[in-house]
Order: C-alpha cells, then sequence, then structure tokens
C-alpha cells in the first residue's frame, strides 16, 4: 500500500508540472494584459509597470523564473494587489474555504448518509420517495439558486440568520454551509441508497441475519462498510470540488475564501494569481483523489489487487 | 453518527434562538460605526499606485492633500493647506500648510512631505498610473520621461517648513479641483522608507500597523476580501469636526448579495442598486434609494477610421437616430438623464449648449448623403462592449432604433472586459460603449478626452481646431471666456461625433435614512469628516 502511495506521488509531479506550463503559456495567449484599465495608461507607464512586473523579459526567461520560484513556494507577488504575494494570498484564503468545505461535507454526510440508508432499508415506502424525491431537487436546483431562496427565508423574512459575512456576525456561517452541504447530501444520498441496495442483497448479509444479529448491527457493522463504498469514492472529488467550485457560495455569501480569488485572477488577467490558485487547486484535487483512493483500498481489499 | 447530527441540530437551534441580534446598522447607530458597501477588495491603499472608486473611498477617509473635496460640490476646501495664494499670471500657487496637520503617528505635516511625495508619484520605476495628474507642473513630465533628472528642477518646492510653492507649465485654472484626487495627495517619507523605497510597489507600509497617513481615520484592521475597519485618528487636524468613530468598508462585488445585506440592516450605504431592482424601487417610492447627479456620461465610441464611419454625415445619421429619452425611461430605468453634450451639463457651473436632435427624416436625409438612401448598401457593423447585461439592454434599443430609424443592421459583440479594453486601445472595433467619470469637477476632465494623441481617445479623431480652443481655454483665466471656448469646442465636438452621447450618468445607492451630513455633489465625493449617524 505504502509502494501504491509513492508511486502515485511520483505521478502527480509531472501532471503539476504540465498544468504549471499550459497554464503560464495560456494565460499569456489570452488577449488583453493585466495593466489594461478604463482609464488608458500611457506607453511609458505601460513599459515601466512592465518592467516592474519582469514582464520585459523574453518568455522563456520568465518561464524558468516563474518556475525556479514555484519550487520554493514563491508563486510572484499578484499584479492585481501590489503589495501582496500569491502565496499570502492563497493561505489567507484557504482556511476559510476549507472551514465552508468541512461544514458542508459535514452536512452533506450527515444529511445524505442518514436519508440514503433510510431509503435503502425501507424500499419503495414514503421513506424512501420523500428523501429521494428532496435529493433530486437538491442535484437540480443550483447554489445560485438555493442560496439566495434560504437567505430570503431566513436572512429577511424570519430575520433569524445573517444574510452574509464569514465570522462578523454570530449564525453567518450556517446558511453557506446549508446551502454547499445540501447539493453534496444529495448525491450522498442518492449514491448511498444505491451502494447499501446493492450490499443488502448479498449473501454475507443475510448470514449476519441467520446469525441472530439485530438489524441494527446487520446495518451499522456489515451493510454500511461495503454500502458506503462509492460514498468514499465520491468524497475526494467532491472535497477538491468542495474547494474550487465553492466561489458562487462565496460571492452569494461574501465570504472570503479562495474561490472569489480564483475567479476574479482571470478576470483580471493577475498572471501569477491564476497560476498560483490553479497550481495550488490542481495538487488539491490530484490529493483528494489519492486520499479517497487510498480509503476505499482500506475498505475494499479487491481494491488493492 | 448520530451523535454528530445532534450536535448541529443543537448547534443551529442555539444560533437561530439568538433571533433578536442587534443589527449593525442600529448597533453602529449607537456607536457612530458606519457600515459602508464598498464595490470591491481595493487594490491597495497606497495612494501614488491604485486607481479606483473604492479605493478612493477608502483613501478619503485616511489621507488628505492640499485641498479636500467640497461635500456639496464646487471648489474646494482647505485641506493640509489652510490657505493659498495664485500668482496674476496664474502660474504660481504658493501653499500655507495648516500648522496644525499631523500625521495618524503624531509627526508634523511639513511642504517637504508633498515634495517627497510627487517625486515618488513621478519615479517611473514605481509605475503610478496617474502620472498625468502631475504633468500640469513644469518640468514633472520632463521628469518622468527621463529628460531631466534633478527632481529639484521641478516646479514643486518647499520654501520653508509651512510654505510649498508650485509652478505650473500654464495656467491651470483647475488646478486645484485636481489636488482633491488621491494621487497627489502626501504620505509619510519615513514611514515608506522603512518598509521599502522610495519606488517599492510591494512595501508593506500600507499594512495595518504600519499604515501612517494623514486622513480624519486611521486605519486599524483589514481582512482580505472580508472588511476593512478604519477608526477616528485623533492627530487629524480637524478631529473635533470627526463624529464618526469607525467605518466598516465590506468589498462586496455581488450586487444582490448587497442589496439583501442592506435590506438585512448589515449595511447603511450600498455601492450601487441592482439595475432591475432600481425601476421597482423608484416605483414603491423607497426612501431608502438616493439617485444623486454624477459627473458621467455614457457614450458609444465610433472609429473614425473606419472605411464607413469616417463620414461625419453617417456618424450624425446614427446619433440623430437614437431616441435617448426612451432608453432612459423604457431600459436604464434609473434616473439616468439623456445627453446632448459629451460634458456632463453644470461640472462647476458649466453648461453646454450643444443640442443632439432626435428627427429621423434628418438622420435618413444624412445617410442617403452618405451614400445610403434607405440603408442600402450599409454595411453590417458591429457594436462592441463588455459583458454585462445592462450594456446588453442598451445596445439591443439601439440596434431596433436603427433598423427602424435607418433600415441598417449592426450586430453585437460582448466581450469580456480585457478583451473588450484591448479591442478598443487597439482600434479593433467599429462602435463601442463606453463611459466616462469625471476625475475633478472641471469640463477639462470630458474635453481633453477626445484630444488628438491622448490615450483614451481611441477613435482616431482630430481636430486640429478641437485641439487649439480646448489648448486655449486651458491657458485662460477668466472662467467666463474660459467655458465660452470650452463650448466652442464642444459644439465641433458635437458636429463631428467621434463619440454619441447616449446618456448622463446618475448615482444610484441605498442609504440608511440614519446617515447625516451625507451631501449629494458631482464627483460622488463623501468626506467622512462631515458624515455621522443619528435616528429622527
Amino acid at each position: 500500500m505504502l509502494l501504491i502511495f509513492l508511486k502515485r506521488v511520483l505521478a502527480a509531479i509531472p501532471v503539476l508540472i504540465i498544468v504549471a506550463s499550459l497554464t503560464f503559456f495560456f494565460v499569456r495567449l489570452a488577449p488583453g494584459g493585466p495593466f489594461d484599465s478604463d482609464r488608458a495608461v500611457s506607453q511609458e507607464v505601460l513599459i515601466n509597470l512592465q518592467e516592474a512586473y519582469n514582464l520585459n523579459a523574453p518568455l522563456s526567461e520568465q518561464y524558468f523564473d516563474y518556475m525556479s520560484g514555484v519550487l520554493v513556494g514563491d508563486f510572484g507577488p499578484s499584479f492585481r494587489y501590489p503589495g501582496r504575494s500569491v502565496s499570502e494570498m492563497i493561505f489567507t484564503g484557504l482556511p476559510v474555504t476549507l472551514e465552508l468545505a468541512v461544514y458542508a461535507i459535514l452536512i452533506a454526510l450527515c444529511v445524505g448518509i442518514f436519508s440514503g440508508v433510510l431509503a435503502a432499508l425501507k424500499r419503495n415506502t414514503f421513506l424512501d420517495f420523500i428523501p429521494m424525491a428532496i435529493a433530486m431537487i437538491g442535484i437540480c436546483v443550483p447554489t445560485f439558486l438555493m442560496g439566495p431562496l434560504l437567505v430570503l427565508i431566513f436572512g429577511i423574512n424570519l430575520e433569524l440568520l445573517p444574510v452574509s459575512g464569514w465570522d462578523n456576525l454570530p449564525g453567518d456561517k450556517i446558511l453557506p454551509s446549508i446551502t454547499l452541504g445540501f447539493a453534496y447530501a444529495a448525491y450522498i444520498a442518492r449514491l448511498s441508497r444505491g451502494g447499501m441496495l446493492e450490499i443488502l442483497g448479498q449473501d454475507f448479509i443475510r448470514t449476519a441475519r441467520a446469525k441472530g444479529l439485530s438489524e441494527r448491527a446487520v446495518v451499522t457493522k456489515h451493510a454500511m462498510q461495503g454500502g458506503l463504498i462509492p460514498v468514499v469514492s465520491f468524497l475526494g472529488p467532491a472535497v477538491a470540488g468542495l474547494l474550487a467550485g465553492s466561489f458562487v457560495v462565496e460571492t452569494i455569501f461574501q465570504i472570503p475564501g479562495l474561490g472569489r480569488f480564483y475567479v476574479e485572477a482571470a478576470f483580471n488577467r493577475d498572471y501569477t494569481m491564476i497560476l498560483g490558485t490553479t497550481i495550488f487547486f490542481s495538487a488539491m484535487i490530484v490529493f483528494f483523489n489519492l486520499l479517497s483512493d487510498m480509503a476505499v483500498m482500506l475498505f475494499n481489499p479487491r481494491a488493492r489487487d | 453518527m448520530s451523535k454528530n447530527y445532534l450536535n448541529l441540530f443543537l448547534c443551529l437551534i442555539f444560533i437561530t434562538s439568538c433571533g433578536d441580534n442587534i443589527s449593525p446598522v442600529d448597533s453602529g447607530l449607537e456607536n457612530q460605526i458606519f457600515h459602508f458597501g464598498n464595490g470591491s477588495e481595493p487594490q491597495g491603499l497606497d495612494p501614488h499606485i491604485v486607481t479606483g472608486v473604492p479605493e478612493h473611498h477608502i483613501l478619503i477617509a485616511l489621507c488628505e492633500g492640499l485641498t479636500s473635496s467640497n461635500p456639496k460640490g464646487g471648489e474646494p476646501l482647505p485641506g493640509m493647506a489652510e490657505s493659498w495664494t495664485i500668482s496674476e499670471d496664474g502660474r504660481v500657487y504658493t501653499f500655507n500648510i495648516n500648522q496644525n496637520a499631523k500625521w495618524s503617528n503624531g509627526d508634523k505635516v511639513i511642504a517637504d512631505d508633498f515634495v517627497w511625495s510627487w517625486n515618488r508619484v513621478l519615479t517611473p520605476s514605481l509605475g503610478s498610473q496617474y502620472t498625468d495628474m502631475l504633468y500640469y507642473v513644469e518640468g514633472a513630465q520632463d521628469f518622468y520621461d527621463g529628460k531631466i533628472n534633478d527632481f529639484s528642477k521641478v516646479g514643486v518646492k518647499a520654501i520653508d517648513f509651512n510654505t510649498l510653492e508650485v509652478v505650473l507649465k500654464n495656467p491651470t485654472p483647475f488646478f486645484l479641483g485636481l489636488l482633491s484626487h488621491y494621487s497627489t495627495w502626501p504620505v509619510h517619507k519615513e514611514t515608506v522608507l522603512k518598509h521599502g523605497s522610495i519606488d517599492d510597489r510591494n512595501g508593506q507600509w500600507t499594512r495595518p500597523g504600519n499604515f501612517v497617513c494623514n486622513g480624519p481615520m486611521q486605519l486599524k484592521t483589514w481582512e482580505l476580501n472580508n472588511k476593512i475597519v478604519v477608526e477616528k485618528n485623533p492627530f487629524y487636524w480637524d478631529a473635533e469636526m470627526v463624529k464618526l468613530n469607525e467605518i466598516h468598508y465590506y468589498p462586496v462585488t455581488n450586487v444582490m448579495t448587497e442589496d439583501r445585506m442592506f435590506r438585512a440592516g448589515q449595511l447603511h450605504s450600498t455601492y450601487t442598486v441592482p439595475a432591475q431592482k432600481c425601476p421597482v424601487y423608484i416605483e414603491e417610492s423607497n426612501p431608502n434609494l438616493s439617485i444623486d447627479p454624477y459627473m458621467g456620461t455614457y457614450f458609444y465610441r465610433t472609429n473614425t477610421l473606419h472605411p464607413v464611419l469616417k463620414d461625419k454625415k453617417v456618424r450624425k445619421a446614427l446619433a440623430y437616430s437614437i431616441n435617448r429619452k426612451q432608453i432612459v425611461d423604457k431600459v436604464s430605468q434609473c434616473g439616468q438623464k439623456p445627453a446632448f453634450s459629451f460634458t456632463p451639463p453644470g461640472a462647476n457651473g458649466y453648461q453646454p449648449k450643444t443640442e443632439i436632435p432626435y428627427d429621423i427624416e434628418l438622420a435618413k436625409n444624412l445617410l442617403a448623403e452618405a451614400g445610403y438612401p434607405n440603408g442600402e448598401g450599409f454595411p453590417v457593423l458591429e457594436i462592441l462592449f463588455n459583458t454585462s447585461e445592462d450594456h446588453r439592454k442598451i445596445a439591443l434599443a439601439v440596434q431596433q432604433m436603427w433598423q427602424a430609424n435607418l433600415g441598417i443592421s449592426v450586430e453585437l459583440v460582448n466581450m469580456d472586459w480585457k478583451v473588450y479594453l484591448s479591442r478598443e486601445s487597439s482600434g479593433d472595433f467599429q462602435i463601442s460603449r463606453a463611459g466616462w467619470i469625471g476625475d475633478y469637477e472641471d469640463p477639462n476632465t470630458f474635453l481633453d478626452l477626445p484630444m488628438p494623441g491622448r490615450g483614451n481617445n481611441k477613435t482616431g479623431w482630430v481636430n486640429r481646431e478641437y485641439e487649439k480652443l480646448v489648448n486655449q481655454a486651458n491657458q485662460t483665466l477668466d472662467q467666463e471666456k474660459r467655458y465660452d471656448l470650452f463650448r466652442q469646442a464642444e459644439s465641433i465636438l458635437i458636429d463631428e461625433l467621434p463619440v454619441i452621447p447616449i446618456y448622463t450618468y446618475v448615482r444610484q445607492i441605498q442609504l440608511s435614512p440614519d446617515v447625516k451630513g451625507w451631501d449629494s455633489n458631482y464627483l460622488d465625493h463623501h468626506h467622512p469628516k462631515y458624515i455621522y449617524l443619528e435616528r429622527d
């Protein structure tokens, strides 16, 4: 297992180098530059600005300068925010995005697994139909609709919770966590229902019941271990997706997370910020996929071969 | 698992039971804390580097120039300079620095601070984007361009600790107005040098704890993308006048989020009003809606180097067939005014006398004279705009008007902001939407734009008579004569129409009735020292 882990880590290095290189050249191909603004800057000012960020040097020199910086963890200064380094901005936004992702995934797991397992156990009853119908709605309703809806109900009409912010007012973390968590809860509910249904029909479950185990023990000790494997393999990409894709929720709820930097950097042609966040998110995606593969191997001995 | 679930449930119950929490707007009223929706995260807080309106909102609280904006508009008021004299030829300004003026660390503000700061702005390697604001000073542009290397040859010098002399290239009647722009404000030399060199764009002096400036407030905290908090500066020369204890600036990029924050009592003022909500609020007579005149023009640039658009008759036909009143009443719907001149009327008393008729017959005749009777043979042109639903709606309306009135077709092309800017600057467009907001309250901030060789002209239009009149106006000290020259220049501009004005902007925001001292002015400058919170 350690060997597999090391192999995967080694395989990730060329992937990240390719991602970084492609991004480096692609962002420079996009029309418009980081210093284009509504109020045109004169040619002299533009030259001085480019000089300040080493953009006048040959592309190959810029590339090797940048890549050697990345190797020592220096993603360069942000073009859009003078005085801020990309690394500083990533590590300012990351804890917030991570916290949001943790709350969302906890909500998703609790609600998703509970309703999925319940639906599988009470197959073809109301306890199956209703949670699955809600799950289908959760999959279909995008967060940019779900967020404002929750805000209107709980924030503006009932005046129970703040409508935006993160750590500014008591309770301001609840609505964004639920909004983001609900979409993933829906997927998890459907995955765990499917997984459980498959497992509940297996011989070893019948054996467990025949041994006289209580239904609770059969479900929690035997069925769930195998039935939730699809959920575990979904979790890796889901967490990576939560980190990179929280932009919408961060914007709706005015959350100072990493997702907003990522998208705004692209609009601003903030080259170093685009590169820094892309490399970082790629590393996250690779890491969480690896983590979920490892977890699946732990749960399912067949996957180790 | 069930334990987790129970914890979460209890947590929700606990927090939702705190429903009678006092809102930020209410607690702000008690503590004089102003919650301010500020559009987007500021690029930074170095007045010599940043550009943009959100940055201005914060800097006006933190720093102050020689003059300060008049809250009611018009002539600027004393700032760091308590008085000044102007030589008869209008070229030499002598500023007397207020002897009580101090930096937020208690140091005295002296005349040399301005000399050093302007030297910094004009240092090419700093990469300041507003150097042209100082080009009116003798030798400033030559210093920036490297033609002179000795800054003492630039027309700004400290006569003594409290006297600053500025020599201008030409008499520049709007020079005092320019000084209320943040790019001309001083920075604290020792602080800047402690955290970097004179030309260090990435110096850390603007961070909380390091930041020193001379405005009514000082920087308290700065949480990236969350909020910036400024608090009262006890060393400010006019600190008695300042009633607010703190201002919290929120960089809310999503206008709908901002609208909800205001409705939930989290903000005293918003940065803007969502376009789709504005007509609803007007109809409801929403008392929180505040619509003030704003010195800005929404217009279409025409590429006068284009084979068809180089004919002024075509440009006139296009301009005369746009029903501006219908656009502001039915499309933009937020109190904007139809524009019949490029300079918004009333800028520091300037009233343009131009007219752009909505006359379909005249427009058709002009198009026919240009060789396109009833639009026959007219090529399909493009209207370029940056991606935005508001710009699309206006472009659609114009497209339909031209189709119905002139029988010509245009295509709408929307582009990402940076692509749009790049295409406009390189002349790769036919007609493009644009907007211009005045930097200072004088017609020159508009009439300078279409001058030949200016980076913001972008239309390829060159008219020597126009150039002569604008230059002449800027060397004329008599205000009436000067405005007459501007009016003549504006008549040429509106006769030639390289730019087709559509409407004059308004500043639409939501403002809590608790906010007092928020006066309307054309530049939308709201100096925090006049603002306070009080409930009627």
